[in-house]
């Protein structure tokens, strides 16, 4: 998909149900993302969480139970998160064998806003790296001594 | 969280068609806004838009050399938003580890009250 950013995965010895209800279910949320969740997990909900002395407000997209979960969020700037200002994070179930669940995390930028299908797709497929290949490239500008 | 990285310089790099810019300054050395409107699929316009973004975030400078005004990367900023990215990527591992310990912590749970 073109414009994502960072991704990570981890595998769970766990079935999707269970990590399922570990990603989504604000109590359980709040012990691994924010201080405090305040959120209904369905589509288009509005929420809010809390870091610290700090807080968002999030945007619930996609509930497709146990496999797909997303959502927005602009921390730290507050205002109301859309496409364009915001993050997106999505989270992906698979799972693997009865007891085992790859989980993969998608946090994606600013949107690739009047981009044509076929330009958004070259650039893709020149940034598959993403942030990572941006990171390798960026180091070694940083490593050179500045002009 | 990104509390350590400021909004400016956030929101200059969360940008996919700035890093594509910032890509271009930094493989290509000193260049003109008319040279990376060249290079890149979006318009004249929005490369200088672009390029008033980073310079805000400090991310590049310009200077003038004859008729010219050419840009660069500055690599003390450009290092404190690798270093920012990188924290984004390490804080998910930790969050993604976090998740695995409460699933299999659940998990194991549920089986054990199975089997009772």
């Amino acid at each position: 998909m073109p414009g994502l950013d960072i991704e990570r995965e981890v595998l769970i010895d766990a079935p999707a149900e269970v990590v399922w209800r570990t990603i989504t279910e604000p109590d359980q949320m709040s012990q691994w993302f924010a201080d405090r969740v305040d959120l209904v997990v369905e589509p288009g909900a509005h929420g809010y969480m809390q870091f610290g002395d700090q807080g968002g407000p999030v945007v619930v997209e996609t509930v497709d139970p146990p496999t797909r979960f997303s959502f927005r969020w602009n921390h730290p700037r507050g205002e109301e998160p859309v496409a364009g200002n915001s993050m997106l994070v999505e989270f992906t179930l698979t799972p693997e064998g009865d007891e085992r669940t790859r989980l993969r995390v998608a946090e994606s930028g600013h949107e690739l806003v009047a981009w044509p299908d076929a330009e958004k797709q070259r650039y893709a497929d020149e940034h598959r790296g993403g942030w990572a290949e941006f990171l390798d490239r960026l180091a070694s500008v940083v490593a050179k001594p500045s002009r | 969280m990104t509390t350590d990285i400021d909004d400016e310089l956030w929101s200059a790099i969360a940008d996919p068609s700035r890093r594509r810019v910032i890509d271009l300054l930094v493989s290509n050395g000193d260049v003109s806004a008319s040279w990376l409107a060249g290079h890149v699929p979006f318009s004249r316009q929005a490369v200088s838009k672009h390029l008033v973004v980073l310079e805000q975030a400090g991310l590049v400078s310009r200077r003038k050399q004859g008729r010219e005004v050419l840009y660069q990367v500055e690599a003390h900023r450009l290092d404190q938003a690798t270093r920012a990215m990188a924290d984004l990527a390490a804080q998910w591992d930790r969050r993604l580890t976090t998740i695995k310990r409460l699933a299999e912590a659940a998990h194991a749970e549920a089986k054990k009250k199975r089997r009772l």
